[in-house]
């Protein structure tokens, strides 16, 4: 096998890599804004809603990620629902991570405790500015190794595109891997090339969280 | 929508929802195995099977499944082995599976006081029985309603064992919708096998946890 063959696809898996990133970039800020709005809703009065949420988030977890794909992707022009490879998948990634980022939501908010909540509403501060300067930080601070873990598994699920022949990074190797009939190499060098860059996000996430838990140690020793 | 396509191919809807029923089964059982490896690697301190332990996890935990997959349907004719799919499907998932056991594995590990391994190895208990008749037993059952978590996860996982051609239903419902053009009939339809499936197996998890938390 000539190396130079593989050189030549260089242009191409660094374009599939950008695919990946970005793909990653825009259903992890998606998720976790939809996330938040639905266990912000989670919080409501009504039971109704209460409920309906819970059944959104329930149903969402038990289905797996690549059924939900061919539903939008191959089901939905049946109901008039014409989306590209690439938003079809984008879509699918933000809905389904939202119920897991709603999962960690609520969990970051059942960590802050009801007396800060009480405290601030005898201090007439308003609801606004409660969720802004009591309930957001002390939720995001106690979920925030939680999301990391979820940030970084949207990276992995960003794989599921290439079935729906999304260019990303798995489909452009694959690509290169049926031509050069150097399979087995190409999906080996595929597969470390994702371990690296999800070991240097999850070192990456780890420093972060020690920094978030430094934060909260000063505050508390202060 | 018509669904009339759908309620035809139901016996063979319901046997691609058994091949996943098995495979995800097989592979928890597997990878339970693989985990408790795992585990015993770890708990031995010795550098090069702790620093073992730790690769195979973190190589697991961090590739994507679909990649893992690609490798694994890939190094089998590499090698010269020869797999039924159905073998392939439970080895890949029970290895993936593995890693992720290891980690619940070592929460309920922890859990176990040391007292009770000191106490062991006054009465003269050797490290295996110790391991079977001491930790094993607690390990599993402090553990059973995580595993049983993992094993929905697994249900989820093997969805993707249909990209390399095993027939569990989302590889039949994909056979179907290509042959009928419904796809969003019987998308709809295996969707909702796997969320009756998973709804039934997370109230059965979270009925063991009430179970376990009562003692």
């Amino acid at each position: 096998m000539e190396f130079a063959t593989f050189i030549s696809y260089t242009p191409a898996i660094l374009h599939g890599l950008w695919i990946t990133l970005a793909s990653w970039i825009i259903a992890s800020v998606g998720g976790v804004l939809l996330g938040l709005g639905i266990a912000l809703l989670q919080r409501s009065s009504s039971l109704t809603v209460r409920m309906a949420v819970r059944a959104y988030v329930d149903a969402l977890r038990c289905l797996p990620l690549l059924v939900m794909i061919f539903i939008v992707y191959a089901g939905g022009p049946s109901i008039g629902l014409m989306l590209d490879p690439l938003s079809a998948g984008i879509l699918v990634l933000i809905v389904h991570g939202s119920a897991y980022f709603a999962e960690i939501f609520r969990g970051g908010f059942s960590a802050v405790p009801k007396g800060q909540i009480e405290a601030a509403h005898s201090l007439a501060m308003t609801p606004f500015a409660i969720l802004r300067r009591v309930t957001l930080p002390g939720a995001l601070t106690a979920a925030a190794p939680a999301l990391i873990n979820m940030i970084i598994n949207v990276c992995k699920e960003t794989a599921l595109l290439s079935i729906i022949t999304v260019a990303d990074l798995t489909f452009e190797v694959q690509k290169m891997a049926i031509e050069t009939f150097a399979s087995f190499e190409s999906i080996l060098t595929l597969a470390l090339g994702y371990w690296l860059l999800i070991e240097i996000f999850s070192r990456l996430g780890q420093r972060a969280e020690r920094h978030i838990n430094q934060h909260l140690n000063m505050k508390r020793s202060a | 929508m018509e669904f009339d396509t759908v309620i035809k191919a139901l016996p063979f809807l319901l046997e691609g929802l058994g091949i996943t029923l098995y495979v995800s089964a097989m592979g928890t059982l597997g990878g339970s195995v693989i985990g408790i490896i795992i585990c015993v690697l770890r708990w031995t301190r010795v550098p090069v099977l702790v620093w073992l332990a730790a690769v195979y996890i973190s190589y697991f935990r961090g590739v994507p499944l679909l990649v893992q997959l690609l490798l694994f349907y890939n190094f089998l004719p590499y090698a010269g082995i020869d797999l039924s799919p159905l073998v392939a499907a439970i080895c890949a998932l029970g290895m993936v599976g593995g890693a992720y056991i290891a980690e619940i594995l070592r929460g309920a590990l922890a859990a176990i006081p040391k007292g009770q391994v000191e106490a062991g190895l006054a009465l003269g208990f050797a490290p295996l029985s110790i391991w079977q008749r001491l930790l094993l037993p607690q390990m599993l059952r402090l553990s059973m309603p995580a595993i049983t978590n993992e094993l929905i996860m697994l249900v989820k996982a093997s969805s993707l064992v249909s990209v390399v051609g095993l027939a569990e239903i989302t590889r039949v419902s994909q056979t179907f919708a290509a042959s009928t053009y419904r796809p969003m009939e019987f998308y709809l339809a295996a969707g909702a096998f796997y969320l009756i499936t998973n709804l039934v197996l997370s109230f059965c998890s979270s009925l063991l946890e009430r179970k376990l938390a009562r003692k």
